[in-house]
Formats: C-alpha cells, structure tokens, sequence
C-alpha cells in the first residue's frame, strides 16, 4: 500500500506521464484482489462470495458498485448479476456498498488510454491496461465517462456465476447430490427429483466453502435480460414518489442548514449576521470555509436566515468580467502552453500556406450542469466515526476530504450513497459534502443535513470549460484536402482533479476531444490543442471535451463541405476510414431519407461525432415558423457495441439528443464582477417540452467493443443543428449559446 | 394551522409565509413533493390544491389553509396506481426520476381539463415542468397513454 500512496500523492490518474513513463508494480500487487467489503461484519448464516454479492437466510442482496445519476446503474448491474445467478426481479434488494477499493473503475482507462497512445509512442492497448493497473492498485471507485456498463459487463456477470456456483456446490454438501446434476432456476438449486431449495436457505452452507472460481461465462443465446426490454427497478418508485434521494434521507433528531460560500470563489472578508440571529428556527450561524452556514429546524427557516446576512465578499482569482475571459482564450493561441499535437496527418501546415483558404473561429462558453436535484449531504460526526449520506459519484475521495475535517481516518468515514437527482458532472465534487462536514463538525452527535439553494448551486456549479478553435481548411474538385483546427480551452481535468488533490500533467485527451479522435481520413489533418490559464475552475459536463469539439469539427466541416460545393453526408461517407462509424451515418442518412429535398421552410443538417468509443450520427431537421426556428425532428443512430436493455437505451439515447440541443440553443454561464451572471433555471433553460422534436433512435450492435451510452449521443446535436439552420437560413452559427443569433420557438 | 393534504388533517405550527412545499417536505414529511428551484422556473414541487395544478413553493402555507391540497403519494400508491402512474411506468419515463412527482401531477391535471389534450395543449400545460434528463419524449407518450386508458376506464 506504501507503494500505491507514493503514486496518490505525486502522480495523476488521468494524464499521460505516469503512464507513458513506465509505472511497475510488483505482480502481486496487481494481482491480488482487494479485499470484499461485505466479509466484514458477516453474521453467522450469512455468505459473501465476492464484493458484489451477499446472501443470508431471508435476503439476497446485490451490489450496485457505481452510483445511480439516472442512468439506471441499480438497475443494469443487478440484472447483469441475475442473469447469470438466475434470480427474478423481486427475489434481490439491491444496495451501493460502502466505499471500497473492490469497486475499482477500470473501464475509465480506455480512454485515458486512447488518449496517451495519440500523444505518445505508447500503443492504446498498453496505455489502457496501464491506465487500468493504477485504477486498480490505487482502489478508483468512480462513476463517468460513460463507464459503469463497460466497467461491469464481464465483472459482474461473473460475479453471479461464482454465487450460481458456489450454492450449487453448497447444495451438493448438504443432499450429496453431484453438482453435475443440480441446477438453478429463480433463486433456488434444483435437485434431479424436482425438489427446489432455496438460495436463502443455503447461505449458511455455502458461507463455509471456497467460492467457486473459473465458471465460464453463458453463451449470449441463453441470456433471458440482457438485449431485452426489462421493467426498470426503480420506475414504480419513481413515478410515485417513494424514491429517496439525497435531499429526502433523514436521521433521528436531524437539523437543516444552508449556506453561502464565496460567489467569486474567493475569501470572505466580513458578514453581518445580526438581523438573522433571532429568526425563529434558527439554532446557529457558523462559519465554513470561505462562508457563513445556518443551522435551522427547518430548510427554509435556514435558507430565510442566511438571506438576512450581509456579506463582504473578496476579489475572484480570476478575470471579474466575461470578456476578459475570451481575451485570455484568445491569447492561448499563440501565448498558451501547447498542450498537445493531438494529430498531425501529411502536411497541413505546408498545405494550407498558400493558396485559397477556408477560415473560421468558434466558441464554446462555460455552461451549468444543474440538475434538478441540488447539492446536498447529510453528515453525522460520531465520536470515533463520521456518517455520510449523500449522492456521489467518488465515495472513496468523500472519505479522506470529510475525515481531513473531523479527524478521523479514512476508514472511519462511513459514505452511505444515495440516488442521485440527475448529476451530468455535477456529483464529481467534493465541497459540498467537505462543507457539510465542517457544519456538522461543529454539532457533533447531530446530524444535519446541508441543501443547496438553487441560487447557490447555480453560483458554485463549477462549469464545462470554456473554449474557442480557430480553423483553416481547403477543397478541391468537389472535395475537402486539409484541415487544420487549433483548441484553446481551459484545461479540462487538471481543474478538475487539482480540487481532488492530485496534480494532473501532460497532455488532456478532453481538450480536442471530438476532433483528434474523429474517424476521418484526411490527407492533410492538424489537430493541436492550447492551454488556456487563469480562468474560472472548470468541470466535466457530459460528454467533457467532445461537447465542444465536436461542434468545432462538424460545423467547419460543414463550412469546408459545402465550399467544395459536395453533399455533407456523401463527403463525410468519403472521409470516413473506420467500418463503425461508417455504418452508423449511413443507416442515420437511410432513416431521415436524406436527399429528398426539404419541404418549404425546412433544413437538414447531419453531424456525426465520436467519444468514449461510440460514434454518433445526428440529422436534424428544422423549419422557420413567424416566431422563430422550431426543431421538427432529429434522427440519430448510436452503435455501443452491445444493447443491455432497448427501452432504457432509447431513452438515454433521446435525453442526450435533448441535453444536446437545450444547451446548444439557450444556456452558458457568463462571469461579471466575478461572478456567474446566471442565478436560476429562468436563465439557462435547457430544452423545454414543446421545444422537444420528434427524436427517432436506432442503437447498431457493430462495435467491437461494448461502450456505454450516456455521454456519445451529447456532441454531435449542437453542430447538426447548426448546420441545419445554415441550410435554413445561410447563416453559419459558429458560437454556442445559438441563442445569441437566432430566435427559437 | 390547519391543513388537509391528501385526505388527512395536519395541524402544523409555521409561519404563515413558509412555502407549502416546506411544509410538505420538513414538517409532514412527505418528500415526494420536491424542490428544484424555488422561483416556479421547474414545476418539480407540483401538487394539487382544491384541483388545481400549483407550485407549491409559491404557495404561503397561510394560502393553503382549509383548502384540499394532494401530492403526489396522494394521487396514487404503488399498490394503487393512478392512471397517469401507470402510464408513466408503462412507458417507463424517468431516468433519475427527481422531477417526474411534479410532471405526474401536472400531467393529472392536464387530464382533468381536457381528457383527450391535443399537442397543442400538452406542450402548453406541460412545458412550465423540466426534466434536465430529457425524458420530454416519453411523457408526450404516457400522457396519450393515460387519457387512451382513462377514455376506456
């Protein structure tokens, strides 16, 4: 473990130079499985056969090893399990676990990996499976990057063989029939004479053997869940209001409290808390770190309070107005770090000296997560312990920013996870709950409970980053030659991992997300990317670097497709060098009849876009109405390599489409006196229902590898619909929000 | 003070300017109702008063007094679904589910006023609720789903 800490503190998990370096840990090391957190405090009757499974005499419980943002992980991981376990629905409770290092995050490495293997000599497969030895050794228990089904596809299908297994042969022991002559059948053995046993009722045997290792895994053709359309775990709860959410646990005695920390992210001079001091409800104003917390009987009373205090807030650390920060984007292009040469095909350079060129420059603001749920957490300290309850995806940093707190170690800090009202990157911080922490500190044995005001929430939601590219590219005889497009962004994970405490250097594979990785084949293609510093702390917003870059890409493409004067789906057919993705705009083209000429008043415009491995296309088709642009339909075609479940696909797929379009069309973050200028949902909307279009799926199973889907389906929307208002109106949209162009419905 | 909130009489000692949504949430305990933003920007905290469709953060708790206010854990239970909940789980609508109490409840009351909505007046009466998730498609669905089902009850 000594060795593993060495790498914690100095090093990175994201970034390219541990891993292209070299980094050795001895085979044991990586070898030998962490330890399962469900052994400890095993009753007597009860069996665990790995850290995903436990079983005793009334209940069978599976573990739901990465958080539930919406995206159905309880649902899709138990399913996995029972696939292979032969359990109904019904016959299982499910549960996140504690925090663990058995809950390492593997699938994340691939595209750390890929993103190495660009920049390096490094080959991808040697890259991921370095990327995937520090997740493992240093215990990663993460949720993004559209990860949790690829992480769990094989582990946890093999999680529920090994129970199968086990209590087939616990069966075996105590009927002595061979195991050769068992089966199972909805959580029971089956004995040759039809007699049935019930999982529940060997817990106590099985708990006294060795798991049984090395099961092979069923043949696709007998799967009886996966690929087929199941009943979501959660939909009964959640569609009548029994889910609990982070904001609705609540404990024996329990206060709330609101709080207000810097808007500037900046220090707090002075507050005057006079007038909120007698407020009835209120038990005690406290300060926190960079702030004033009010600890109330009641929410409101808190959130009332904490309006009645005055404030003197510091100076931000970075540029107070909006137009400084584009400045600073601007000069990275020749003043910033190079980042990285993410792709230097032929000779762009050469290619585009001299002659008629095509040039252009985009803008991607910063932009809110904001989902509906706020931050909260709930926060217990124990004498020897601190309790945690809230809505995460990184339980295991929880630990060690809360313990920094209270005092206790790691280990001591018990992280209850709960569902989690939308995150869309929101939920990979930590200072709300280090907040919490140091408000329940101060009231210790109590606990309370901290919620965030959605004026808060918006102020301290640390956005998807900024970013512009400057393009140049050129055509010839119908066709576009070269390309060469320039990133300066705000640095996407060394912000983000720099507030978890580790120092992440060399290349970031987000920065030209979406147009290093884009699966073209141009003779002459540049992709660099610059660093842009000194700006707002930025964050992961689904679909991270692609959400711009691919906007960058797939409008300039369009810009260079139609000088050329060729047709935007037969050129990038033309362009295109990977099989996939190939398949994935045709059948797109195929489903939206592209090619027909657009009725009056229509436009269609096609993007196709690449990231976490799954290539997108998007047609989308507008029409000028009196009062503005109305999106008619968008038809969209995803290939993740492996369906897990049609109906919750589809959906995720049209809520990425949704995700996409809303923010393209109406939503950033503007700074002004140093602080974000939007304060509620009234100034950055998102999509509407009676802005929805008609959003119709088709998910292709052609991809090699199995990729998760909440992410991919996010970038290519904003440039399809930007190139659809150009063939609307000839108007190029080369800056997102739209809405500073043109008039949506 | 005295309210009625799903059937039931609750006696409860407030302020006359708390939100009913607090009330709800802090003092019954009925969490189903839920805050996403304070200001009627989202529609998350919906519930029914006297029939009415309202946001229950612009509601002072002194306006809801005598009047029948219902949520969502009143409209139906898991054992016994209203129309617009069996819909919404056929159709398999939510995916983090946080704002889909209020969609429910507004979508109820759409079906109330007009049991057969057109698009026109879906897109009005439901567009004051988001759904950051985008699940826009399939409540369109569950709520011709529900008044289909509803016609033939």
């Amino acid at each position: 473990m000594g060795r593993a800490r060495t790498i914690t503190r100095r090093s990175l998990l994201v970034g390219a130079t541990a891993i292209a370096g070299g980094v050795a840990f001895g085979a044991y090391v990586v070898r030998r499985p962490p330890a399962n957190p469900l052994a400890a405090g095993l009753g007597p009757g009860a069996a665990t056969f790995n850290p995903w499974v436990r079983i005793d005499g009334e209940t069978i419980t599976l573990i739901t090893p990465h958080a539930d943002i919406g995206q159905g992980a309880t649902h899709m991981q138990a399913l996995l399990i029972a696939e292979e376990m032969d359990l109904e629905p019904g016959q299982f409770v499910t549960g996140f676990g504690p925090p663990a290092a058995a809950y390492y995050n593997t699938a994340m490495a691939d595209e750390v990996g890929a993103g190495i293997s660009a920049t390096t000599p490094v080959p991808p497969a040697y890259a991921s499976a370095a990327a995937g030895t520090i997740m493992k050794v240093l215990g990663f228990q993460g949720t993004g990057g559209s990860s949790s089904t690829p992480d769990s596809f094989v582990k946890l299908r093999e999680a529920g063989a090994m129970a199968r297994e086990t209590l087939k042969a616990a069966a075996a022991v105590e009927t002595g029939v061979p195991v050769a002559d068992l089966r199972t059948e909805a959580g029971q053995v089956i004995l040759p004479d039809g007699t049935a046993i019930p999982y529940t009722g060997l817990a106590a045997r099985a708990g006294q053997i060795a798991p049984v290792e090395g099961t092979p895994l069923r043949d696709p053709a007998l799967w009886r869940y996966i690929g087929k359309p199941t009943q979501r775990l959660d939909i009964v709860a959640k569609s009548t209001g029994t889910q609990l959410y982070g904001i609705d646990f609540t404990a024996e005695g329990m206060l709330h409290a609101a709080v207000r920390t810097s808007p500037r992210r900046g220090r707090l001079i002075s507050y005057d808390a006079s007038a909120a001091e007698g407020m009835r409800g209120v038990v005690a104003i406290v300060e926190v770190t960079d702030g004033v917390a009010v600890i109330a009987d009641n929410t409101w009373r808190a959130f009332r309070a904490l309006d009645a205090i005055r404030f003197d807030w510091g100076p931000a650390d970075y540029p107070a107005e909006q137009s400084e920060h584009w400045d600073i984007v601007a000069r990275a292009f020749s003043d910033g770090p190079l980042n990285a040469v993410w792709r230097n095909d032929g000779a762009s350079e050469e290619r585009l000296a001299s002659g008629e060129v095509v040039e252009a420059e985009f803008r991607a603001p910063y932009v809110a997560h904001q989902p509906l749920e706020p931050l909260t957490a709930v926060v217990r300290v124990n004498e020897d312990s601190t309790d945690v309850w809230t809505a995460t995806q990184i339980p295991r940093f929880l630990q060690s920013v809360v313990g920094g707190v209270t005092g206790h170690a790691s280990d001591d800090v018990r992280v209850h996870n709960l569902y989690a009202g939308g995150s869309f990157g929101h939920r990979l911080e930590a200072a709300q709950v280090r907040i919490a922490a140091e408000i329940a500190n101060r009231r210790r044995g109590v606990p309370v409970q901290l919620t965030y005001s959605r004026e808060e929430d918006f102020a301290q939601d640390f956005p998807r980053h900024i970013a512009m590219a400057r393009a140049r590219g050129k055509v010839a005889d119908g066709r576009v030659t070269a390309l060469d497009i320039s990133v300066a962004a705000a640095p996407i994970m060394s912000s983000q991992a720099g507030r978890l405490g580790y120092a992440v250097n060399g290349p970031d594979a987000q920065m030209a997300a979406g147009i290093w990785n884009a699966p073209y084949a141009l003779p002459d293609f540049r992709v660099r990317a610059f660093e842009a510093r000194g700006l707002a702390p930025v964050s992961s917003w689904r679909s991270v670097g692609a959400s711009c870059g691919g906007f960058f890409l797939e409008t300039f493409l369009d810009e260079l497709i139609h000088a050329a004067g060729a047709d935007p789906v037969a050129e990038r057919l033309r362009l295109i060098d990977d099989p996939v993705a190939r398949r994935v705009l045709e059948t797109a083209a195929d489903m939206a009849g592209w090619g027909r000429a657009p009725a009056p008043g229509r436009g269609f415009g096609v993007a196709l876009v690449e990231s976490f491995g799954v290539p997108v296309a998007e047609i989308v088709e507008v029409a000028a109405t009196g009062s503005g642009i109305r999106i008619e339909n968008v038809w969209v075609v995803a290939d993740p390599g492996t369906v897990i479940d049609p109906v919750n696909i589809e959906n995720h797929v049209q809520g990425a489409v949704v995700w996409g379009l809303g923010h393209a069309m109406n939503s950033e973050i503007t700074y002004s006196d140093g602080m974000a200028q939007q304060t509620n949902y009234h100034d950055a909307e998102g999509m509407r229902l009676h802005q929805c279009p008609e959003i119709h799926v088709r998910v292709l199973e052609d991809n090699p590898v199995l990729r998760g889907i909440g992410e991919p389906p996010v970038p290519p929307a904003a440039p399809a619909l930007a190139n659809a208002i150009f063939a609307l109106t000839g108007t190029r949209l080369r800056e997102m929000p739209f809405s500073r162009h043109v008039q949506f419905v | 003070m005295r309210l009625i909130v799903n059937g039931q009489e609750a006696e409860v000692d407030v302020e006359g300017d708390m939100p009913l949504l607090w009330v709800l949430r802090d003092e019954l305990g009925l969490t189903g109702t839920k805050y996403g933003c304070g200001i009627a920007q989202c529609g998350a905290c919906t519930v029914h008063m006297d029939g009415l469709a309202v946001r229950s953060c612009q509601v002072p708790a002194s306006a809801a007094e005598g009047a029948e206010v219902t949520t969502i854990e009143g409209l139906g239970t898991p054992e016994a679904l209203h129309a617009v909940q069996k819909a919404w789980i056929d159709e398999q609508v939510a995916q983090c589910g946080y704002c889909q109490a209020g969609q429910i409840m507004q979508a109820a009351w759409l079906l109330d006023m007009s049991p057969d909505p057109t698009e026109a007046e879906i897109d009005r009466v439901m567009s004051g609720n988001l759904c950051r998730c985008g699940t826009y498609p399939r409540i369109r669905a569950a709520i011709r789903a529900a008044s289909a089902a509803m016609k033939e009850a």
